[in-house]
């Protein structure tokens, strides 16, 4: 077990190494003029540009560029946003705000699924059944960029059940529709595996057994079949994590809350390198220790998965 | 808890199948699997339930405990009697109640019939705290004697062990301990050693006998496995397509089979003396029980069929002797006499 974790981690570095890599180059090679990028409209003087350009190393080849980023981030300096703001401090003002809004949405988008695909498992072919496999059909098919601005509209406006916007310092009940907007991204996949997997544990000898031994059917389900059924369900939470991250770029836009995602969208938006690349090193550090834990879990939950 | 004794009559048979029929009503049509099964099990005794696969012996075996999968299955006619009480009329909360703690079972593929992620412990400690009440350190203790009465070496390290880290006799060994937990009855056993290699399955169904003569427990024996039952059963009844076509104590029918499929199933058994001979085979397979032939549903593969065997009417249950029942027109001939 320790091994294995030793060994996971080594290859996380390598990971993300590679990654950083690739995201700093393809920062570098969409770089059309960070500068009048930075300064939009305004006309700016040789010597400022001189300077901004000194400062930023936008005079130097690729690799030396990298080379300084990297030297930075090792030491852990982020680097300094085109902004002039620092991207530690830009980090550590959005993360907890994402990380709210995420925790939120996966919660709402498991509690969904397992109850959902639970139901829907049990009773095969029933009006709910059904009706729960159109809706996640018809959520698969809109993509964000429709069901955030939508609900939105629907929900924040028309009807004003929620709040329109959520901003700075949101409340749990501010953050809610946007939670709802994210969770919608992965609550089909999830509640389709949960209610595939609950479906063939249902037919399993051991649920046979179960019920040979005169358990209630509630016992049967919640602690044989279950238990069993979630261990697919939990690795896709984990890989999820990643559609949420993705998700959450339109999501935290649409709403406007300044967490990672927004502030990656502005990255991008104004050929900000440092900060993009600075936002999503730690995205891909986030993705990679989740995946190792959810690895760990699914040997939790599952005793015949042993890890050398 | 309801008590589940109320109603029972001592005095009737421990446990009497009437009349059974099941069905599976699948989207390719209606799938009879039992039709008019009828047998009947004292204590201390072991009846045989002998047929080819698919015959409906499982099925019936299921239905008995209640555990058929509906849908598909559904029970669409007879009785099943406990001491007089007849199970199918019970709410699913009483019925429950007989589960373990008056008819047990166990199951063929010990592996698949454990729950993987649950300790063996739990999954035996389970019955005594939801059954009984007990507190979990309680049911662990009575966990251990269990295992310890199947002889599991080292039962106290070994109740804290997934099922997948035991062999495949020892896993046979805890199934046998969780249908015995709770004392029942009646034990049905589902095929318990056809997984198993051949020495195991001595241990196994040596380990059976015991534990059934301890405790005069009645067995029901499910097999295709006409060698393991001559050594432990007191009576076998043949099924053949969901139909019991003959019930004979255990030596009448190896030594004179009255009915043409018993007949045929002991030609078909290797003998020693028979080396170099060709081996009976039945020809043909058995019916789709979607489509069971008229009459005899037996007639299409018998060697003694007539015009009178696949007429609408099946033959009725000839009476040959005392415990001797066998479904054919022929039996005269068949016995040879």
């Amino acid at each position: 077990m320790f091994r294995y974790i030793v060994r996971r981690l080594l290859q996380m570095v390598l990971t993300f190494f590679g990654a950083t890599f690739i995201v700093y180059a393809l920062m570098f090679a969409v770089q059309d003029d960070p500068i009048q990028a930075l300064v939009g409209e305004r006309p700016i003087t040789a010597s400022q540009r001189a300077a901004l350009t000194e400062r930023y190393h936008l005079g130097d080849n690729f690799f030396a560029q990298y080379w300084y980023y990297m030297k930075g981030l090792l030491t852990g300096d982020f680097g300094t946003s085109m902004t002039n703001r620092k991207v530690a401090d830009m980090l550590a003002d959005a993360w907890p705000v994402t990380l709210r809004l995420s925790l939120m949405a996966i919660v709402i988008a498991a509690t969904i699924a397992i109850l959902a695909g639970v139901v829907s498992a049990i009773r095969r072919g029933s009006i709910f059944d059904n009706a729960t496999l159109v809706v996640t059909l018809i959520v698969l098919a809109m993509p964000i960029v429709v069901i955030a601005p939508l609900a939105q509209l629907v929900f924040g406006i028309k009807l004003g059940w929620f709040p329109v916007t959520a901003g700075k310092d949101a409340s749990l009940w501010q953050l809610l529709l946007p939670a709802g907007v994210l969770a919608s991204l992965v609550v089909a996949t999830e509640l389709r595996v949960t209610r595939a997997s609950v479906a063939e544990n249902l037919r399993a000898d051991y649920v046979r057994t179960a019920r040979a031994k005169g358990l209630t059917g509630a016992r049967v389900i919640g602690v044989h079949v279950l238990r069993n059924s979630l261990i697919p369900v939990i690795t896709l939470i984990g890989v999820d994590l990643g559609a949420l991250m993705s998700g959450a770029i339109v999501t935290e836009k649409v709403f406007n809350i300044p967490g990672v995602g927004f502030n990656l969208f502005r990255g991008i938006r104004t050929e900000d390198g440092p900060l993009v690349v600075g936002f999503v090193s730690v995205l891909v550090i986030v993705f990679l220790v989740v995946n190792l834990i959810v690895d760990l879990l699914y040997a939790a939950l599952d005793p015949r998965i042993r890890y050398e | 808890m309801t008590d589940i004794s109320v109603g029972l009559d001592p005095r009737a048979t421990l446990l009497h199948v009437d009349d059974l029929h099941v069905e599976f009503r699948t989207r390719d049509g209606v799938a009879k699997a039992v039709n008019g099964a009828s047998f009947y099990l004292n204590p201390g005794e072991t009846l045989a339930i002998l047929g080819e696969s698919g015959c409906g012996k499982s099925v019936t075996a299921q239905a008995v405990m209640g555990i058929l999968d509906s849908p598909p299955g559904h029970v669409t006619g007879g009785r099943v009697l406990y001491r007089g009480v007849d199970l199918l009329q019970l709410a699913e909360k009483d019925r429950r109640q007989f589960r373990a703690n008056r008819i047990a079972m166990i199951f063929q593929d010990a592996l698949s019939a454990l729950n993987p992620v649950y300790t063996v412990g739990f999954q035996l400690a389970e019955l005594f705290r939801k059954h009984r009440g007990m507190s979990r350190a309680a049911a662990k203790v009575k966990a251990i004697e269990l295992l310890d009465q199947v002889r599991i070496p080292a039962a106290k390290e070994r109740i804290n062990d997934y099922p997948h880290q035991f062999s495949g006799g020892m896993r046979q060994r805890v199934m046998i301990a969780m249908a015995l937990a709770l004392d029942p009855e009646v034990l049905i056993a589902d095929e318990p050693t056809t997984a198993l290699d051949v020495t195991v399955q001595a241990q196994i169904m040596g380990l059976l006998a015991e534990l059934q003569h301890q405790r005069n427990m009645g067995l029901i024996l499910i097999t295709h496995d006409m060698g393991v039952v001559a050594d432990v059963a007191d009576r076998i009844s043949v099924m053949y397509a969901g139909k019991i076509v003959e019930e004979a104590p255990v030596y009448d029918i190896y030594a004179r089979p009255a009915h043409p499929y018993t007949k045929a199933l002991l030609e078909s058994i290797p003998r020693l003396d028979h080396k170099g001979r060709e081996l009976n085979v039945i020809r043909g397979l058995p019916p789709s029980l979607t489509d069971i032939p008229q009459g005899c549903a037996f007639h299409p593969r018998c060697g003694y069929a007539r015009d009178i065997c696949r007429m609408d009417q099946e033959p009725p249950a000839y009476q040959i002797a005392a415990h001797r029942i066998a479904r054919c027109h022929f039996i005269r001939e068949v016995l040879g006499v």
